[in-house]
């Protein structure tokens, strides 16, 4: 996919499919080790274990319209381009917890992409869902929890579209900080 | 460490303050964006994108967007269904923001079907 973002969004959904409740996204940026890693954590109903045998095999699926999964095989291939690797946990009737490593500086390492528009879709389009997304690079953080939120501002409701659309804005600036933020 | 502040929040919802709150009853109007790997590689979250920006222009409270998998139509992805009640759903393929801002104004908003885009009646 052009973006890492995108993968991020397709895996949610993985999650999502699975029954999860809430989803845990963490993106980690280390320049010095020169290494970017995505990893997505669900409380769905977890993986089989002939799907955990080789979790990239696109035939082992849970999809009924057609016995083809593309999401986790095109993932492991991006991780194999850039010298990384994807790692899978998952017990069933607990979770599941998809990790992407990357190098860093790898050329043919897809850039990061819209990450609010990303959240964003998930938000709106998964009410009963809660999700926390911490984004680190190089001991600076930005992070957000629907949870908190939903705390904080129980009146704020995140289905109106016109919420979203702010609060989409306020993650893109806040993430744009983070990228800008001297290391740590 | 930064986290999303209550003065962030306070902003937001000052910015996305309405007359009508939004209800949570029927939608007269079900707006489908698939959302399965092959709809989210061809372009499926910029559709999806633009649909958010226009509904919060809108000011409508009847409108509900869901998102769901892939339907088999991979080659014709972004896809997004449109169904209006009282009237045949449409199934329009090849989407792209501008297209889906075009249906949303004329389609979704007006009744006017857009056939250029449209595959199918459901």
């Amino acid at each position: 996919m052009r973006e890492l973002s995108l993968h991020l969004l397709d895996i949610v959904e993985n999650g999502l499919s699975a029954g999860a409740s809430l989803i845990e996204m963490t993106v980690e940026e280390d320049r010095r080790a020169d290494s970017l890693t995505i990893s997505v954590s669900d409380n769905g109903r977890g993986m089989p274990p002939e799907k955990l045998k080789n979790p990239a095999d696109p035939f082992i699926t849970s999809r009924t319209v057609r016995r083809v999964g593309l999401g986790l095989s095109l993932l492991a291939a991006a991780t194999r381009r850039c010298n990384g690797r994807l790692v899978i946990d998952s017990l069933p009737g607990k979770g599941t917890k998809v990790s992407a490593s990357f190098q860093h500086s790898h050329i043919d390492r897809s850039p990061l992409g819209d990450v609010a528009g990303t959240l964003a879709t998930l938000i709106m389009g998964n009410p009963d869902v809660d999700f926390a997304y911490t984004h680190r690079i190089d001991g600076n953080e930005f992070s957000l929890d629907t949870r908190e939120i939903k705390a904080d501002m129980p009146d704020l409701s995140l289905q109106d579209p016109a919420v979203i659309v702010h609060l989409t804005e306020t993650i893109r600036t806040n993430l744009n900080q983070l990228a800008a933020a001297p290391s740590q | 460490m930064a986290k999303l502040t209550i003065a962030d929040l306070k902003r937001i919802r000052e910015k996305s303050a309405r007359e009508n709150s939004l209800r949570n009853g029927p939608a007269a109007i079900k707006i489908t964006v698939h959302m399965g790997t092959c709809g989210i590689a061809a372009g499926a979250r910029a559709v999806m994108n633009a649909l958010m920006e226009e509904m919060a222009v809108s000011d409508r409270d009847d409108i509900r967007v869901v998102n769901s998998g892939c339907q088999s139509m991979c080659s014709s992805e972004p896809n997004v269904t449109v169904e209006i009640r009282d009237s045949e759903p449409i199934f329009y393929q090849h989407m792209d923001a501008n297209k889906m801002r075009q249906v949303f104004k004329r389609h979704v908003l007006q009744g006017e079907v857009q056939t250029d885009f449209a595959m199918a009646k459901m």
